[in-house]
């Protein structure tokens, strides 16, 4: 398979099945620096399993994904991980945030986990907590702020290591219209200014109006609209 | 909702008498509005000019002739390219979008492309509607909001109708 042209992330004829399921039945997705792509479909259509191969997390059955050129397949576990930690960031509907630890030493994980020192990772981590407008909670723990106040701290976490793309799993699920607007449009534009990519899977229409395009993924099988309008 | 589409995608599974179409049309699609034979003959009567339909038979009894129509490859084209053409959104488009879904499966096309190309033409909108509001005051803000929560409400009609397509095909194509 070759990417198609300016490509960041791309798959083609991506194939799984947990048991006798067949949640992903040739699914194809490619996306550009800097773009937004809203995966949709309906629940159980295999939206959530093409991302977590997209990532990475999941290896499918067949099929080829190419990020930068490199075949992910062809990485050992440790390669895929250290890309997931670096060049990937993430965001969930639920959970994501560690009880234990204050909101900036959970933004500042990340980095911590890629060998930064304590101090130089917070001081990013607050930085990255000022533009989601969340500074004032970096000493609080996630058991103290609001569901849309944790998802600011998660989008600011997701993007403090300048990841090249970024996963955001039905980022605003669980936020009122209001916060979850505001989420997505911190979210997408802290990605145009730093041109990084971000797969967004969602349900909701008015999340996906913050897309540059969307593929609908059904019965395992993805279809671009823009290439099919 | 385009009558003549409607007409000539009932003719797809065979030609009828105007009268047959009438009462298809009003059984599957005119609960609340049924049509007026006078809409009916006028409608055939420019499809037949314009070639989309011709007249496969005329009865002739003690009452008033029957024509029977069929419709032509040229017709059939011209349902295919209305159902794969998107409606612009707007306010009470169910009707016509209800009729292109059930079309599509009574003529054996796939209704799940009638929805996918409709769900991208909403987006499409909303889409502007949002930059708008990004950029936008608070008044701008209210304004988009407004037209943004009633494609909303398309588009939840249409996930909801793309999950029971195949219930929708046992009833009206069993």
């Amino acid at each position: 398979m070759t990417a198609p042209e300016g490509s960041l992330l791309s798959a083609e004829g991506l194939c799984k099945a947990y048991g006798s399921t067949m949640a992903l039945d040739g699914a194809s997705f490619s996306i550009h620096p800097g773009e937004v792509v809203a995966v949709m479909g309906p629940s159980g259509s295999g939206k959530s399993t093409l991302l977590h191969c997209l990532a990475g997390i999941v290896p499918p059955d067949s099929g080829t994904i190419l990020y930068q050129g490199r075949e992910l397949s062809a990485m050992n576990d440790a390669q895929r991980s250290a890309l997931r930690r670096s060049e990937f960031g993430f965001v969930f509907q639920f959970g994501q945030l560690v009880p234990e630890l204050t909101c900036v030493e959970n933004v500042a994980l990340p980095l911590r986990l890629n060998g930064a020192r304590r101090k130089e990772a917070e001081r990013t981590a607050l930085t990255w907590m000022e533009r989601l407008e969340v500074d004032d909670l970096a000493k609080k723990r996630p058991g103290e702020v609001s569901g849309g106040q944790g998802q600011r701290v998660a989008v600011a976490r997701s993007l403090v290591t300048g990841p090249r793309v970024v996963f955001a799993d039905e980022p605003t699920g669980a936020l009122d219209s209001l916060n979850g607007e505001r989420v997505m449009e911190l979210l997408t534009d802290a990605a145009r200014t730093t041109n990084a990519a971000v797969v967004l899977v969602t349900h909701e229409a008015r999340v996906a109006a913050y897309s540059d395009r969307e593929i609908v993924v059904r019965d395992g099988k993805s279809r671009d609209m823009e290439r099919a309008v | 909702m385009s009558i003549g589409h409607t007409l000539l995608g009932l003719l797809e599974s065979g030609p009828r008498h105007g009268y047959d179409l009438k009462r298809a049309f009003d059984e599957k699609f005119g609960h609340d509005r049924p049509l007026h034979y006078g809409q009916v003959y006028s409608t055939m009567s420019r499809l037949l000019k314009n070639g989309l339909v011709v007249v496969d038979g005329v009865e002739t009894g003690g009452g008033p002739e029957r024509k029977r129509y069929a419709i032509t490859d040229a017709g059939i084209t011209d349902v295919q390219r209305w159902l794969a053409t998107p409606e612009k959104p707007e306010p009470y488009l169910q009707s016509t979008l209800y009729t292109k879904v059930v079309l599509a499966l009574l003529t054996h096309r796939d209704a799940a492309d009638v929805l996918d190309a409709q769900r991208s033409e909403h987006l499409r909108s909303m889409r502007m509607l949002t930059d708008r509001k990004r950029k936008g005051d608070l008044a701008d803000q209210l304004i988009c909001d407004h037209a943004l929560f009633h494609l909303e409400a398309d588009l939840r009609w249409l996930e909801l109708t793309a999950a029971r397509l195949d219930k929708l095909r046992e009833t009206v194509a069993p």
